[in-house]
């Protein structure tokens, strides 16, 4: 019992030694924000100079607006069609669905820069062309597998006795999917949305092969910022988006627990 | 009864709710990537009316300078060490999370773990060159704290790539080895003990074993990324930052050889695919 308590005191300290690593280089980039060197030189001196230069900067502003409006109409569409997939995928039996279920599989598998410069190529080729349309186009469909998988994941601890009890009770399939099948599934269903987002809010690569001078997303925009020589600007913004996503996930963790049941 | 009219007309209820998701699939991934193999047996591509032919010459770049071969194994390699690094360093943390955290304390670590996932990949890459240069967070304070004068200058090496890409992708194995150890049963385990077995028998005979699909799903997931990898090598790998990813993104990006920026991305792919195809089996056995 005193071995037991040591360890998990270990393995207590040893997470918060992950969330250490984890989250060093970000406050560090947060602190840097407001400092008053551009060069992050040391001692620190604090300024808010660089969040007001921020609203100065239409460029940057401009992408952090496309970066949240591709990355939310990309998730409401994946978590849609997603979970329409997932629940043919556990409700039928038919022929090639074994097939259907490893196409799933390409998608989360191949390198972005592969299915990115594919999708560059193509897109050029078939007239779609590059900018916002082509990224959201390219997002949606990296983010749909995660969704379909997350939540094929969670349907698969879906007893389908409950839809039969449901059935037998007189609820017809739609009653069932409302009432039985989509409660329970909704973690799945959040857990993939959120992925959807993060998948799309984080993506670089696709969308640095898709983006144009003046269609980009902040990941592109830094990129280019990085290799013309970095900014505290880009920290400030990267701090505010940080910010907000936290807060946007405690949100949603106050409704959904993410830990599972127990 | 239900059930029975269900699987007869299986395919046809499944549709609707299939095809939307899988016509996306195609536009957007198995059209281009079977374009990208047509384009990659052309000489030019045909757009501006350029007269173009097929060619296996390419492919025969490829094989004919060793140049490409070596940075393809530089960035195996680089997957291979990542991802041991990740699994080292997550499968842990995935433990202490499923099975010795609690509660209320459990989801708000878990939230934690995740959480820089969602913040910009790109950002945190280079915020570790702030802690890695000479003079930077790292270097300054290891000096303020040992008596002897060190130099640590890690920026621009291949340790800084590591670093980095671990960084970046530790958080995948946490989340899917948690998934299954979490889904173990605790009795399981207990059973195991009390029929005598040693806390290092149960991790090796029942804790790993049924964590396995969680496990390989996290180095897939992590892996075949880290191959394709270019931007966290220019950062933080600067003149050693030179992968087979780094090759690729200048065909497209500078040199605007996009025949042979495919090609050499359809040879990664096939790689890809060989691994892939290796791990499938327990990734099979978890679906």
């Amino acid at each position: 019992m005193a071995t037991t308590r040591i360890l998990e005191w270990l393995g207590r300290i040893y997470i918060w030694l992950l969330l250490a690593f984890l989250y060093l280089p970000i406050i560090i980039m947060a602190l840097m924000s407001f400092n008053v060197s551009p060069f992050y030189q040391l001692p620190f001196e604090w300024t808010t100079e660089w969040y007001a230069s921020l609203w100065q900067n239409d460029q940057l502003i401009a992408a952090t607006w496309n970066s949240v409006e591709i990355a939310v109409i990309a998730t409401i569409i994946c978590t849609v069609l997603g979970s329409a997939a997932s629940l043919a995928l556990y409700r039928y039996e038919f022929r090639g669905k074994k097939f259907l279920q490893a196409l799933l599989f390409p998608p989360i598998a191949i390198p972005w820069l592969i299915t990115g410069t594919a999708m560059l190529i193509f897109f050029f080729r078939v007239g779609i062309g590059r900018g916002l349309h082509a990224i959201l186009l390219g997002h949606v469909a990296l983010a749909l597998p995660y969704v379909i998988v997350v939540v094929s994941a969670r349907l698969q601890t879906f007893a389908p006795e409950l839809e039969e009890a449901a059935r037998s009770l007189g609820a017809n399939q739609w009653q069932v999917t409302r009432r039985v099948t989509l409660p329970w599934i909704m973690p799945g269903v959040i857990a993939g949305g959120l992925f959807a987002f993060a998948v799309s809010f984080d993506q670089f690569v696709v969308s640095y092969f898709l983006a144009t001078p003046g269609q980009t997303t902040l990941p592109v925009e830094i990129y280019a910022a990085i290799r013309k020589g970095f900014t505290p600007e880009i920290n400030a913004v990267s701090t505010i988006i940080i910010v907000v996503s936290m807060a946007l996930m405690l949100l949603t963790a106050r409704f959904f627990k993410f830990g599972g049941e127990k | 009864m239900a059930a029975a009219t269900a699987s007869r007309s299986g395919l046809r209820s499944a549709l609707p709710l299939l095809a939307p998701a899988y016509l996306w699939l195609t536009v957007a991934i198995f059209l281009p990537l079977s374009a990208m193999v047509f384009f990659s047996f052309m000489t030019e591509l045909p757009l501006s009316g350029r007269p173009w032919a097929f060619t296996l010459g390419n492919y025969a770049a490829f094989f004919s300078q060793s140049l490409y071969l070596t940075l393809l194994l530089a960035s195996l390699r680089l997957g291979l060490e990542v991802t041991l690094w990740c699994i080292v360093i997550g499968y842990p943390a995935a433990y202490v999370l499923a099975k010795v955290l609690k509660g209320r304390s459990r989801e708000a670590i878990f939230l934690l773990v995740i959480l820089p996932f969602w913040s910009n990949g790109l950002v945190r890459i280079f915020s570790w060159a702030m802690v890695l240069r000479e003079g930077g967070i790292l270097d300054t304070a290891l000096n303020a704290v040992l008596p002897f004068k060190i130099n640590i200058d890690l920026m621009y090496s291949y340790p800084a790539v590591i670093i980095g890409l671990v960084h970046s992708y530790v958080p995948y194995m946490v989340l899917t080895c948690y998934l299954t150890l979490q889904a173990i049963d605790d009795s399981l385990i207990e059973a195991g003990r009390s029929l005598g077995a040693s806390r290092l028998q149960v991790l090796k005979r029942v804790i790993i074993p049924l964590s396995m699909p969680g496990l390989v799903a996290g180095a897939a997931l992590i892996f075949v990324p880290v191959v394709g990898s270019f931007m966290e090598p220019r950062i933080l790998g600067g003149r050693t930052g030179t992968f087979y990813g780094t090759v690729i993104e200048d065909q497209f990006v500078a040199v605007f050889n996009w025949p042979l920026g495919a090609a050499l991305s359809f040879i990664l792919l096939a790689v890809v695919l060989v691994i892939l195809a290796v791990a499938s089996p327990v990734l099979r056995r978890a679906a």
